[in-house]
């Protein structure tokens, strides 16, 4: 039944980085055990520099570089961080990566092109799309399946976030 | 050389690597004389998916490895028996892929009562450069491949440090991406090095040098920079010219590596520069860091074209150190995927 009615979506416009990071860091800090993340857009949209400015506010230190050649790259900060990029694989592939332990583990999953493996995500998730509009801005479409991921995007528009 | 007094029997290492994409085993002597080097490339499964992919490298790992060990102690001339040590690829790469070679070399240290030795990847990028010659410390080694970018620092036979890093995508992902944007083929990165050879014409893209004096590296700027001048020559309805955007992005990788490297053997004042990796075959790169280093009279080594993409040669020749130390890894060893290269040369792995 939860399938049944349209999620509602809501549009974040970041006119720069910087506003980019503001969604980052809001959702980093109201991230807890278990958060999934989808993240996907085209080469370039700026998926890799989110799940920087995230793993900065989730107080991950040092470098955090592109997963694409390894798949997973775990890193800790205030939970357990680990960012994904299945950008190489296909369903089948992922499916015997056993991926559910870092889903339904103790820290904070980040998948970039999840869209691929959008059927072995977990049914309650928060999904990001990426757009460039221009050379630096993008629209980043947000949906919340689930609790509390339905939660976060209310909050989000309660606080005038949502600027459409 | 002195290793003569430390050991007067040859020491035999049989090595495994299946890090990613290629099952290889090889036999090497002594730390740099290959006895046999055998590679099962899965290039042609892997063109149908557009790139690596993890799950059918496991599947094909296992289908390989017993085969691939039989062959080359067969091809090496030795027996089973006369080997001193199994070596294998601990980390980093993809688990899947790792823990076949880890099986593998443990069964063999155990039938066989030979030490096993836990070799990081990266440390046989670089000691494929004592596959054909001594390496002269200090040096300072530019490490370029699919998964990394590094520039490391050795003060001494195996002490790592690693001064610079990619901060974003490593400079053969930033290939691939761009190859796949112009619609080159698999594998992309060869692809633009030729396309860049070939082409007179040159779209001029930005350099990311990041803060003065920084030797960390930065490719995904210039990834996004291809995309934009894609994308606007398509809107404005223009001709594209792959080969001058794909000439304009080899001259900002190459530029940046080449100047970061030598500035980095100037500063640490280092006897010789070392090239290593998947993207050390890049032939733009080679020939700009051989013109520089000769012109700064600077001693750079790089491997064959063979010993620069994986091999398991490589992983024989960074396991000696471990040998020469007689520091060996117990049986109870896990691939590590994130497997520290500073914490394997020092001993320090948890």
């Amino acid at each position: 039944m939860e399938m049944s009615h349209d999620k509602e979506q809501y549009i974040y416009t970041s006119n720069h980085l910087q506003d980019t990071e503001a969604l980052a860091a809001w959702l980093a800090d109201v991230a807890i055990p278990g958060t999934v993340i989808g993240l996907d857009g085209d080469l370039g949209a700026g998926k890799t520099a989110f799940s920087q400015l995230f793993a900065k506010h989730l107080g991950v230190k040092g470098i955090v570089n592109s997963p694409t050649f390894t798949i997973i790259k775990e890193y800790e900060g205030r939970l357990p961080f680990y960012h994904m990029d299945v950008y190489r694989l296909s369903m089948d592939e992922a499916d015997e990566l056993g991926l559910d332990e870092y889903f339904y583990g103790e820290g904070v999953c980040l998948v970039e092109w999840s869209q691929i493996i959008s059927e072995l995500l977990p049914e309650p998730h928060l999904h990001l799309f990426m757009e460039t509009t221009g050379i630096d801005e993008r629209k980043i479409t947000i949906r919340g399946f689930g609790s509390p991921y339905e939660d976060w995007c209310c909050n989000l528009n309660k606080n005038g976030v949502f600027k459409s | 050389m002195s290793e003569h007094k430390i050991e007067e029997q040859p020491c035999y290492i049989l090595a495994i690597e299946t890090s990613c994409d290629e099952t290889a085993v090889a036999i090497v002597k002594d730390g740099h004389v290959v006895m046999s080097n055998l590679i099962a490339s899965q290039i042609e499964t892997h063109k149908a998916f557009g790139g690596v992919v993890p799950e059918v490298a496991s599947r094909k790992h296992v289908e390989n490895i017993t085969l691939m060990l039989d062959e080359a102690v067969t091809a090496s001339g030795i027996k089973m028996t006369d080997l001193s040590a199994i070596a294998v690829t601990q980390g980093p790469g993809l688990v899947g892929a790792l823990l076949v070679g880890v099986v593998a070399a443990k069964s063999l240290s155990v039938a066989l009562a030979k030490p096993l030795i836990g070799t990081h990847h990266i440390a046989g990028h670089i000691y494929a450069n004592r596959l054909v010659g001594e390496i002269h410390y200090p040096c300072m080694v530019l490490v370029v491949s699919g998964g990394h970018t590094e520039l490391v620092y050795m003060k001494q036979e195996g002490q790592f440090e690693v001064i610079g890093r990619t901060r974003d995508d490593a400079v053969g992902e930033a290939y691939d991406k761009v190859a796949r944007s112009l619609g080159f083929p698999y594998p992309g990165g060869p692809h633009v090095d030729k396309m860049a050879l070939e082409s007179e014409e040159s779209i001029v893209l930005p350099r990311a040098w990041l803060e003065p004096g920084s030797y960390d590296f930065s490719f995904s700027g210039l990834k996004s920079a291809v995309l934009n001048v894609i994308n606007q020559r398509k809107m404005r309805g223009d001709d594209m010219n792959p080969a001058a955007i794909a000439r304009g992005f080899q001259e900002s990788v190459v530029e940046v590596l080449v100047t970061k490297a030598i500035r980095a053997v100037k500063a640490y004042d280092v006897k010789q520069l070392l090239l290593c990796g998947g993207v050390a075959a890049n032939r733009g790169l080679r020939a700009e860091l051989s013109r520089q280093c000769d012109k700064e009279g600077i001693d750079l080594s790089i491997p064959p074209f063979e010993y620069c993409t994986d091999n398991a040669a490589m992983i024989g020749a960074a396991a000696y150190l471990k040998w020469r130390e007689q520091y060996f890894t117990s049986l109870d060893m896990k691939a590590d995927p994130q497997l520290s290269l500073e914490a394997w040369g020092s001993n320090s792995i948890d």
